[in-house]
């Protein structure tokens, strides 16, 4: 076993970032050097590319056209190479040598090279013994357009998309045709769609005036953002006021499809919207479940509730660095340790919390609210003086990282994911404890009726001392995924505590379920008023909003009624 | 009295005085009408279809089981509880059900609860002060000064409930029979004209529910009053009209001898 | 008004009085006079600093006071105080950012330098009158005790208390805090108001303005002691002590708890303003900051420290915990939120009424008379 203080890739990690690459070079669906050696190559084939290096500009453009008739993959990235100038001639090569080469990179007047036929690496030769086939513009565009055409029949659906965006991007005529003749063959639905929508942005450029409507006809359905401006830009008016597009039909067919596009869009961010209000509602649950307990079940205003929160946080961290510098090969399962652990600190904390302070103080609600003020704040500076003050940052593990597209660039990532299903198992399994254990029916039994479960033999203050336990432990976990989402610091907890305890008394003191209603609609209220609001505004008109709430049903959502409220 | 006589008797009730159940209809007398009240707290039912009448002047016992609505009836009358239906009027006109604790205690309907709740941390005097009739508005309250007739009315108060001497020891310091007086007395000073009371003898000692039962017939000399109360022998001693509820409605009605006669009354009582 | 002034007579013993007039004469006569008059090389000499620190604590004294009016006396924890005191400390600044004039970095006759910088082309409307002190102290007072009237009818009246209370409160004071934050406002964002020019004409900076505004805060914390007073010795003030005994009982006599409490929570938040308009001056800036929760909860430990529920006790305790601030701040800043924090648990553990119930359970034993704390009624405070 290694000491290194500095994180070396160990052989667990190599060989999943192998895998991994391995991963994504068939998904790119990019022959590797492997699967070229395998392939028998094709002798018309070997003689195009041959062709290339050879006469003149001419002969050259010949070789391309019939390269992207045989319709190899191998000569995309040939191409390419020509296009970039690194298609070279082997000056010092043998007989037997390849003499046609792609240079890869190269590193001072070094150059890694690699056969132009069979793509496989030749090593590095020095950058004199190398000569780039030279290419003309004519010859550029030639080349630009073998290369997209050779794209749009990659074997693989994702690089024909890309192909096809990527011919978009230029609005040639060129480019209109090669579309149209690949759309023909092509049978894949998703690249249909894209290359239908290429063109129509293409179209939407051109002179012929049916084409153009056709085109924004096309485009109406779009969720590309980017639509949103071709559109808009067919329907802009000039200063004076007049019109830039003469043609009333299709500025009015625009307009139309500008709407629909607009509805489009409007329904991603709505979507996106609804999301990201989730996961803000199951940070926020995180955040409140174990206030629900301690404050809502109990009844103990912990103000150092927040604290639980920021332990349970430095905890990860603390996880995350053992990790990194003795196992380093399973560092992406970090977090199943950091759960656990936060769940213990946090909840040993708030035992000898309530074990020390808190149990002097029942039936004393604000003097309660003041020490544990007071413990909050002995709490964030003993952090601080072991952490230090600034923040500390905790890295996702790799399935944690990255997300995935939902229609028209919204991006779904893949820690805000899992923190919403990670807050609803919480809530699941602290429902199970509350309702089914052992445990969870003393606990009820203690705070209805507390000398009726003593009198059955309940030691009260022993379950005092582990709700308590329990509440600040579900804090702790809440940090873990807080520890996810952002940076760690001392004053993490101080950020929460506020909306914490909006969330429980909005959802109504003592009940999981409104404690999960309130998190998840305040966090989709927040959402949808900070585009119109801004971040700040929209939270102040959520507290406002909650405090005017509070006039109507001062016990929450889901308050107990009758006599039983009146305690 | 044997089960099955209070039985034969159920189905026959006997005496004049005790009507099952009458529905009562308002006089020009009447102070308090509750007009077919129900409250539920979660399904139960603590008042059923309640109607009862008060006229003015009248000194009124209610008993009943314990589950019988009397502190419910009393939280309708005060505001303390809004019912589900029914109506609630006071002096003909006004209907209690629309106002707050603090518009009905202004309109001169006073209640002593359960528990004797004087002020504890204040003294007797001081207590007696808050109750006395003056004006309630808020910056009145913060720059009045006691009136020199005032003073001599708490100083009569004093006299009559027996605490003149302890008049500058703070309320919590008292027995539970001098709280109860001292409940009382806050409530005459009030001048109200309806005086709820809700089991004013609970946890007196004989003497002590003697001297209650002498204070409150003193007062319902100027005022109405209604007592709830348990305690039979008090009930007696008071000898006023009486009404029985049960299960949230109104049981029956009549002099006490009548009421303590009537069978179903025996029946609730002794248990089934 | 004559029933007021015998009423001023009584509320107080003549020990009292003359005990409040020796203490104004120490701080408007004596202090100046040590400060000014007397050379600095001189053992007697009260040195500059102290005085922007007696001033400064004299400010925090007031703001205790206001907050025990509320929670000692009307048993209501406030957590917006810190909130009502920064709305004072504004309006204060922005008479003071109005009179820097053309004096600014930029030079701009009306505008602030910071509405300069945020491209404003005018003045925003509720930046109008503060030019004129007059205007500016009369919203001192009105800023924090509308919104107290508005907050506390909606609290109060729905019959929040307790926790509820504090928890709305501070809710209230954090979302002052996010807003201040905010440019858009137009109170500077997160800088604040700062670099003030003078004050009546008096230059902000000299020591004998410095002089002037202690002497003031000195005055107005007198004043407000005196209000205080009047308040609790009044038949309100049995009000709001028999509602902590029974507020429901207080209902059926017919007294309104809703307006009790609302009097005493819109008097209270205008004295945290007035107080935080007194303080601006003398530290030369109010920023956001101010408007954090922290704060509010911090007075709630110098009341609790001194003795809430009296009047002396919130000064004592304001002043203690302060000085204690800037004498661990000297040597140990990394001790003090240890000591702060551990006060806050001492103080609620063992303390429950303060160095003043300390004191005076000391002085009762010492002349063996066993007083209830029953008996401890304001007046005697």
């Amino acid at each position: 076993m290694t000491r290194k203080a500095l994180p070396g890739p160990g052989s667990g990690r190599a060989f999943l970032a192998l895998a991994l690459a391995g991963l994504i070079l068939l998904m790119a669906g990019v022959p590797g050097p492997a699967a070229a050696q395998d392939e028998p190559v094709d002798p018309a084939y070997v003689q195009a590319v041959q062709a290339l290096a050879e006469g003149g500009f001419r002969d050259k453009a010949e070789a391309i056209e019939t390269l992207v008739e045989l319709g190899d993959p191998r000569a995309g990235r040939v191409l390419a190479a020509m296009f970039d100038r690194r298609l070279f001639v082997r000056e010092d090569a043998g007989e037997d040598a390849p003499a046609l080469v792609i240079g890869e990179t190269d590193a001072g007047d070094q150059v890694v090279i690699r056969d132009a036929i069979t793509l496989e690496p030749l090593g590095v030769v020095h950058e004199d013994t190398l000569e780039a086939v030279g290419i003309n513009n004519r010859l550029r565009r030639t080349l630009q357009e073998a290369i997209g055409t050779l794209q749009l029949r990659d074997p693989d659906p994702a690089t024909r998309i890309a192909a096809a965006e990527a011919l978009a991007g230029d609005r040639s005529d060129e480019n209109a045709a090669l579309l149209r003749d690949v759309l023909e063959a092509e049978e894949d639905p998703d690249v249909r769609d894209a290359i239908t929508f290429a063109l129509a942005q293409i179209d939407l450029g051109s002179d012929d005036r049916e084409r153009r409507l056709a085109a924004i006809e096309t485009l109406g359905g779009s969720f590309e953002p980017a639509v949103r401006g071709m559109l808009a830009r067919v329907v802009r008016q000039n200063a004076d006021g007049s019109y830039v597009e003469p043609d009333e039909e299709i500025r009015l067919a625009a307009e139309a499809a500008l709407r629909q596009t607009e509805r489009n869009l409007a329904l991603v961010e709505f979507a996106l919207n609804i999301f990201q209000g989730i996961s803000l509602g199951s940070v926020l649950l995180l955040a409140a479940m174990g206030l629900a307990i301690t404050f809502g079940v109990m009844g103990v205003i912990n103000m150092a509730h927040g604290e639980m929160l920021m332990l349970g946080a430095y905890t990860t961290f603390v996880i995350q660095e053992i990790f990194r510098s003795v196992a380093p090969g399973l560092f992406d399962a970090y977090i199943l340790v950091a759960i656990p652990a936060a769940f213990l600190v946090a909840g040993l904390v708030g035992v000898a919390l309530e074990q020390g302070v808190i149990r002097f103080l029942y039936g004393r609600p604000l003097e309660t609210l003041l020490a544990t003020w007071g413990i909050s704040l002995v709490l964030q500076q003993v952090v601080r003086l072991i952490f230090g003050a600034p923040n500390r940052e905790v890295a996702n593990p790799d399935w944690m990282q990255g997300g995935f597209e939902l229609l028209g660039g919204a991006v779904i990532t893949y820690n805000r994911l899992y923190i919403i299903i990670f807050a609803l198992v919480v809530l699941a399994l602290v429902a199970l404890v509350l309702r089914y254990s052992r445990f969870g029916l003393q606990m009820r039994a203690v705070t209805q009726n507390r000398p009726m479960a003593a009198c059955m033999g309940i030691r009260s203050g022993r379950v005092d001392a582990l709700t308590f336990g329990l509440g600040s432990g579900i804090a702790g976990v809440g940090g873990v995924a807080l520890s996810q989402i952002g940076n760690v610091s001392p004053n993490l907890g101080q950020s929460y505590i506020v909306d914490s305890f909006m969330v429980v008394v909005f959802g109504g003191v003592g009940s999981l379920w409104g404690v999960l209603v309130a998190a998840m609609s305040l966090g989709i209220i927040n959402k949808f008023l900070e585009p119109y609001a801004g971040a700040m505004l929209g939270k102040i008109i959520v507290l406002v909003v909650i405090i005017l709430f509070i006039q109507r049903r001062p016990r929450g959502l889901f308050a107990l009624k009758g006599r039983a409220a009146e305690a | 009295m044997p089960e099955d006589a209070a039985l034969t008797l159920a189905e026959e009730p006997q005496g004049s005085g005790a009507a099952p159940a009458p529905a009562p209809s308002p006089t020009h007398e009447t102070l308090l009408y509750i007009d077919g009240v129900s409250v539920s707290f979660d399904g139960f039912k603590a008042l059923n279809n309640l109607s009862l009448v008060v006229e003015a002047g009248e000194l009124r016992t209610i008993i009943g089981p314990n589950g019988a609505g009397k502190t419910t009836m009393m939280d309708v009358v005060t505001g303390k509880t809004r019912p589900d239906h029914g109506a609630v009027s006071f002096n003909g006109d006004i209907d209690l059900t629309k106002l707050d604790e603090v518009a009905i205690a202004r309109l001169g309907i006073g209640r002593k609860f359960q528990r004797p709740t004087v002020f504890e941390k204040l003294s007797v005097w001081e207590n007696l002060d808050l109750a006395i009739k003056d004006r309630r508005g808020v910056f009145h309250v913060l720059f009045s000064r006691l009136k020199a007739e005032q003073r001599r009315r708490i100083e009569e108060i004093l006299e009559v409930i027996g605490l003149a001497d302890r008049r500058h020891e703070a309320a919590g310091l008292l027995s539970h029979g001098q709280k109860q007086w001292l409940e009382i007395g806050m409530l005459l000073i009030q001048d109200p004209q309806l005086l709820l009371l809700d089991e004013p003898v609970a946890g007196m000692t004989d003497k002590e529910t003697e001297r209650t039962a002498e204070l409150i017939l003193d007062i319902a000399r100027q005022h109405t009053v209604i007592v709830v109360e348990h305690d039979m022998a008090f009930v007696r001693d008071l000898g006023a009209k009486t009404t029985v509820l049960h299960e949230g409605s109104v049981l029956a009605e009549g002099t006490v001898e009548a009421v303590q006669n009537h069978p179903r009354v025996i029946e609730v009582y002794l248990g089934r | 008004m004559g029933p007021i002034t015998s009423r001023l007579a009584t509320m107080m013993t003549p020990k009292g009085w003359a005990a409040l007039a020796a203490a104004l004469l120490v701080f408007a006569v004596v202090l100046p006079v040590l400060n000014l008059a007397v050379p600095p090389g001189s053992p007697f000499h009260l040195p500059d600093f102290a005085v922007s620190l007696i001033g400064k604590y004299l400010c925090f004294a007031m703001l205790a006071l206001a907050l025990d009016l509320i929670w000692g006396f009307a048993g209501a924890l406030s957590l917006g105080h810190g909130a009502f005191f920064a709305l004072g400390g504004y309006c204060m600044g922005m008479y003071l950012m109005r009179q820097i004039g053309e004096r600014g970095v930029y030079g701009h006759p009306t505008l602030p330098d910071f509405m300069v910088f945020l491209d404003w082309d005018e003045l925003p409307w509720y930046w109008y009158g503060f030019d004129n002190f007059g205007f500016a102290m009369l919203m001192v007072m009105l800023v924090p005790g509308l919104l107290a009237l508005i907050f506390g009818w909606l609290a109060f009246r729905s019959r929040i208390s307790g926790v509820y209370f504090s928890i709305i409160t501070q809710a209230m004071t954090f979302a002052l805090m996010l807003a201040f934050f905010r440019n858009e406002m137009g109170f500077g964002g997160n800088n604040g108001l700062t670099d003030f020019k003078d004050i009546l004409g008096f230059t902000i900076q000299s020591q004998q303005t410095r002089v002037g505004l202690m002497i003031a805060s000195a005055v107005a914390l007198a004043l407000a002691l005196l209000v205080c007073l009047f308040v609790v010795t009044s038949k309100l003030g049995r009000v709001l002590v028999a509602v902590r005994d029974a507020e429901n009982r207080v209902r059926f006599l017919g007294y309104s708890v809703t307006h009790a409490k609302l009097l005493v929570f819109v008097l209270s938040a205008v004295l945290a303003g007035i107080a935080g308009a007194l303080y601006v001056p003398q530290v030369g800036i109010i920023n956001p900051g101010e408007f954090s929760p922290a704060n509010s909860i911090e007075v709630a430990v110098w009341v609790a420290v001194g003795g809430r529920g009296t009047l002396l006790g919130p000064i004592l305790g304001a002043v203690s915990v302060n000085a204690a601030e800037s004498y661990f701040t000297g040597f140990a800043p990394d001790l003090w939120l240890f000591v702060l924090g551990g006060l806050f648990i001492t103080v609620t553990l063992f303390l429950p009424q303060g160095i003043l119930g300390l004191l005076r359970g000391l002085r009762d034993r010492l002349r063996g008379t066993a007083r209830t704390p029953v008996a401890e009624t304001a007046g005697h405070a």
